[in-house]
């Protein structure tokens, strides 16, 4: 399975090892981990729960990492995230791609992350010393995702 | 018709229930049309879906627009804009 969900944490390595056991053909390994930080628009941070929505999550995920295999020249894709209470400094989200060369591999983990931040339906719950809020989306994010975007048909 | 509605994060906080299987008009066929059967019910409904806040709706667990059609049976998920990762 290229995408899980998961309240335990994960081991980079270990992940990174499975995806390309077997395989002499993989030349590049591009990953990214996202961390819970301690602090979020000017405030402490100290706990933060991640929801999401079960069933589209998986779904939605799927077929962000299909596009990127269609859009660029990698082999495997894995994305692991997860749900539940998190701590300042724990591990949040996992992408790793394998592929012949850097370039595609880099690209295709940009885009899937790019989008995973704008498509996919998880939302954060940050505790502050203020009280409980919810996350708000960035537009940075969406400007993020537009890059990828293909370019608009100027025809009318 | 009978579907089934969803409220996610946020939205769910703000309505007080995670969601409620609906009876509505046939005429409602859309996003846009259920949404607005749901503000009509006032207070925090009207407040919460009002048009201008940012929301999302997946009808069926895919991402939806205004437009989308609503059949009988269909999940309709109402949701504030995602904050993964």
């Amino acid at each position: 399975m290229p995408v899980r969900i998961q309240t335990k944490d994960f081991d980079a390595g270990a992940e990174i090892a499975a995806l390309r056991r077997g395989n002499p053909k993989i030349g590049a390994v591009a990953s990214f981990i996202g961390l819970c930080r301690d602090v979020n628009d000017g405030d402490v941070v100290t706990k933060m729960t991640l929801e999401h929505y079960p069933g589209m999550t998986e779904k939605a995920l799927e077929k962000i990492v299909a596009e990127a295999k269609t859009r660029w020249d990698v082999m495997e894709a894995l994305v692991v995230h997860r749900v539940g209470e998190l701590k300042p400094g724990d591990q949040i989200v996992l992408v790793v791609i394998t592929g012949a060369h850097r370039g595609e591999a880099f690209a295709a983990c940009e885009f899937i992350m790019d989008y995973l931040k704008t498509r996919a339906p998880f939302w954060k719950k940050e505790e502050t010393p203020q009280g409980a809020r919810w996350v708000e989306a960035r537009a940075s994010d969406d400007e993020a995702a537009q890059r990828w975007e293909p370019p608009k048909s100027s025809a009318a | 018709m009978k579907v089934k509605v969803l409220y996610l994060a946020s939205l769910r906080e703000q309505l007080g229930k995670p969601g409620e299987d609906l009876e509505i008009p046939p005429a409602t066929s859309t996003v846009a049309g259920l949404r607005t059967l749901l503000m009509a019910r006032g207070g925090a409904w009207h407040t919460a879906l009002a048009q201008g806040r940012a929301l999302r709706v997946a009808v069926n667990q895919e991402m939806a627009q205004p437009t989308t059609s609503v059949k009988p049976g269909d999940e309709v998920a109402f949701f504030p804009p995602v904050t993964g990762g």
